[in-house]
């Protein structure tokens, strides 16, 4: 199936889930399946990097927020309309993660991970003291009540929105998968000398891989300051992103696209069912098991114990 | 020894490389001639792989120069230098355990190989497949593979780089007495279209047929460098590898 | 910002004793990382566990947080056997530690950390000793014993664990496996065997560390991950598995830091730390005492 059927697909889908949830007419249907169609964003863009090149980044939550902070200055400084204020949180991002990747990507695996971990400690510190965004008092984003153009509920803009971002990331990571490009990745992930070897420009493609995977992150994240209305450091670098950008693709599965929207669907699902009947807390303990028990007895991933090879190998 | 020839394909100049406290190379001189047939012997641990590896750019040397083609390799990194047209095989065969054997091919096919199309690039999986006898397991990944097979893949792939130059790095150890023929022959046809071969090897009936031009290295020096009939009565040679 | 000498000089002093309990957190990646090449970023999360059991003790039976941590040692040799041993079984085996060891350990990390919050909430907990509030002087310089106590048990553990390394058998065949695992195997020695044992000890000296951190600061259960860049950037600027870099590095990261935090402002530490981590990589990866 080429690229631009795939895309119509996935728009026609989009289409069906909008109306499916429509159709409920529940509110709550929107605010939670935004949720989860942000983690299926979020997924996606780390298994571009993690699945496809090898390469662990443990700072979901620092690409994540960079996204929701940009978004905030944007809304103090100007009146911009969210789709474009996205692009540019994504390229805040997608700088941020060209830099720890120069920084760090011609050496070790291990050094780019343990930089991004401590990336994320430091994007929190600096956010937190920043005053302009509010600091660790946070920052208050008004929500429109209805959407400029369509009329709609905004939260039901905002689901659209984030549908539209996963439909972009999903074309992408696809398309990435079938090509060239993919290949490259899949040799850095399987032997990187090799690679090297067989004439892959092996830290250009894993600069790129870094930027497109922050970059999206970033985009994932923009839209947050409008849907929470209040936004702080303690809940834009909520321990969730960071523990869900690795559990939901390595349990749904790393080798190809559609692995990430299964352990986003599965344990994004869980979780917001989860966090009405138990605490927030013993939650994202279970996804804490939940990833050491998979990577331990499924390392493939639920995609693996169908036996199910990827596009992207 | 012989004169280093004028506008030589390849050109080591003073070579030295060190790890640490530990001298692996010292003052390597090669030139090879486009076209030639070089063999490269020598005992384990005298630097064999390690002079591979900085000529191919996965190892820094910190004393002399690479030129390859008349370009200046030093600071090129391992990719860069495929690009140009060098292409070596790995001692321990290294394939990409999670593509098939035709998706190891079209990796350098694609990367450092001249792009003809898709079709094209399918032909040349298919036609470097059949020449190493593998053309039945294109689709099977390389966990399949027996050793045997896995050298002759490792090999397939470098040569996928459409190289004006191969370095094989003992790719016959262990291989039966046929199957030297064949990668032998294999090998022999590859510098009859034209590619500069460096084959090094312990397989000492291989390296006699093959090589125009015999070096020999030892202690990470080189002690040896010529006519191949030569060489081995160098008494030099005979104490430090070939045995009395 | 003022800059008096008294100002600068206890900053240093203070500087140089926090490294020396930086150097107690950092010995047991030193082994663990720098020898074993075991990429244990899980390694805070059990000096915070160190940290909560000292607590425990300390409160309940009112015993010194050290004593309690050297008590619980065995404890923790234990589960750092028990630890190698899935992270052998499940990865090093398979060869896949890049990515799913990593993993995980950051589920560990995780898990420990969560688990904290859930039994004992997000309050600061500290303890209670006659160490901690009393300072020697030294004319104008101040010596806080919380700081100083903390720092002569981290000499002791370092001190001991290189003379552990130097003269007994165990010692030794951990260094050889940390230089080549093949030579060991031929030598009819079980590398994994002195693995777990060394990667047991790694998680060991975390109980100690743990202590000393509670004596230092109040501890509270997300602090592990502050401790992450610090630890790695000391492992690595120390040049991997030397000791002797390894409490040289630390102390360079304590001075600066304490100038850092006292000239302006506390909150900027970890920062420090990252950008020593990042200065690190980019320019010597093998570090000042490296291989």
């Amino acid at each position: 199936m080429s690229s631009v059927k795939f895309v119509i697909l996935l728009l026609i889908a989009s289409a069906a889930v909008f109306g499916a949830a429509w159709l409920i007419g529940n509110a709550y249907v929107f605010f939670a399946g935004y949720v989860v169609l942000q983690y299926i964003a979020l997924a996606t863009a780390w298994n571009i990097l993690g699945g496809y090149t090898g390469y662990v980044n443990f700072g979901t939550a620092a690409f994540f927020a960079l996204g929701a902070y940009s978004t905030v200055v944007l809304h103090k400084l100007t009146s911009l309309p969210l789709p474009l204020m996205m692009p540019i949180g994504g390229i805040v991002s997608g700088v941020v993660g060209l830099g720890t990747g120069y920084l760090t990507l011609r050496l070790r695996g291990a050094f780019f991970s343990i930089a991004t971990l401590a990336l994320a400690v430091v994007v929190q510190t600096l956010i937190t003291n920043w005053d302009f965004v509010g600091g660790s008092r946070g920052a208050y984003i008004v929500r429109p009540m209805k959407t400029p153009l369509l009329g709609i509920d905004y939260i039901q803009y905002l689901f659209i929105v984030m549908l539209g971002l996963v439909v972009i990331v999903l074309a992408t990571a696809r398309a990435i998968e079938r090509s060239r490009l993919g290949y490259g990745f899949a040799t850095i992930r399987d032997d990187e000398v090799a690679a090297e070897a067989s004439g892959v420009p092996t830290l250009r493609l894993k600069l790129l891989a870094t930027t497109l995977s922050g970059a999206f992150m970033g985009m994932a994240g923009a839209p947050l300051p409008y849907y929470v209305t209040y936004l702080d450091p303690a809940s834009g670098f909520s321990l969730a992103y960071a523990v869900n950008g690795v559990a939901m693709p390595l349990v749904g599965g790393t080798s190809s696209w559609l692995g990430p929207v299964i352990g986003a669907v599965l344990l994004g699902t869980l979780q917001q069912v989860a966090t009405v009947t138990i605490s927030s807390a013993l939650n994202l303990l279970i996804v804490g098991l939940m990833l050491v028990g998979f990577v331990i007895v499924a390392p493939n991933g639920i995609l693996g114990l169908f036996g199910v090879r990827g596009g992207a190998r | 020894m012989t004169a280093i020839n004028d506008n030589p394909l390849l050109a080591v100049t003073d070579l030295g490389k060190r790890f640490g406290g530990f001298v692996a190379l010292e003052g390597i001189e090669l030139a090879v001639r486009d076209g030639e047939r070089l063999g490269l012997i020598g005992p384990n641990g005298s630097g064999k792989s390690t002079l591979v590896n900085c000529m191919c750019g996965t190892l820094r040397h910190e004393m002399g120069s690479v030129r390859f083609d008349g370009h200046l390799l030093n600071g090129l990194s391992a990719h860069e230098r495929t690009r140009l047209g060098m292409a070596r095989s790995f001692q321990l065969p290294r394939p990409f355990n999670t593509l098939s054997l035709a998706e190891n091919l079209r990796v350098p096919l694609l990367y450092a190989g001249r792009h003809d199309g898709a079709r094209a690039i399918n032909e040349h999986c298919v036609e470097l497949l059949h020449m190493v006898g593998l053309a039945d397991k294109a689709s099977r990944l390389p966990r399949d593979l027996t050793q045997i097979e896995m050298r002759k893949l490792e090999l397939a792939r470098a040569m996928a780089a459409t190289p004006r130059l191969l370095i094989a790095d003992e790719a016959m150890a262990g291989l039966s007495h046929g199957e030297v023929d064949d990668i032998l022959a294999l090998l022999i046809r590859l510098n009859e279209q034209g590619v500069t071969v460096i084959l090094i090897e312990h397989i000492m009936r291989a390296v006699m047929h093959f090589s125009q031009r015999l070096v020999v290295l030892v202690a990470g020096r080189k002690i040896a460098d010529g006519d191949p009939s030569e060489v081995v009565r160098d008494p030099d040679v005979v104490r430090a590898y070939l045995g009395e | 910002m003022e800059m008096s000498l008294e100002l600068l000089g206890n900053a240093i002093v203070s500087g140089l004793l926090l490294g020396g309990f930086y150097a107690a957190v950092t010995i047991g990646v030193s082994i663990s990382f720098g020898m074993l090449d075991i990429v244990n970023i899980a390694h805070p999360a059990f000096i915070i566990l160190g940290s909560y059991i000292a607590y425990m003790a300390n409160a309940s039976f009112g015993m010194d947080p050290i004593l309690a941590s050297v008590i619980a040692l065995p404890a923790f040799y234990l589960l750092g056997m028990g630890v190698y041993q899935v992270y052998y079984l499940a990865f090093e085996r398979r060869g896949d530690e890049a990515l799913r060891g990593l993993a995980f350990f950051f589920g560990l990390l995780f898990i420990t950390e969560v688990t904290l919050v859930l039994v004992f909430g997000v309050d600061y907990r500290l303890v209670e000793a006659p160490y901690i509030g009393p300072s020697l002087h030294f004319g104008a310089i101040e010596l806080p014993l919380r700081l100083l106590v903390p720092c002569l048990v981290a000499l002791v553990l370092v001190g001991g664990l290189q003379l552990f390394m130097a003269r007994t058998f165990i010692g030794r065949a951990i260094l050889a496996v940390a230089q080549d695992q093949l030579a060991l195997r031929l030598m009819a020695a079980n590398p994994t065997r002195i693995k777990r044992i060394a990667f047991g000890l790694s998680i060991a000296t975390a109980s100690l560390a743990g202590a000393v951190l509670i004596v230092i600061q109040p501890v509270e259960p997300s602090i592990g991950r502050d401790y992450i860049g610090r630890v790695f950037a000391i492992c690595v600027l120390g040049g991997m598995g030397s000791f002797a870099g390894t409490l040289v590095a630390a102390m360079a990261l304590g001075i600066v830091e304490n100038l850092t935090a006292t000239f302006y402002g506390p909150s900027w530490a970890p920062a420090v730390a990252f950008g020593f981590l990042l200065v690190t990589l980019a320019v010597r990866p093998a570090g000042i005492f490296g291989r």
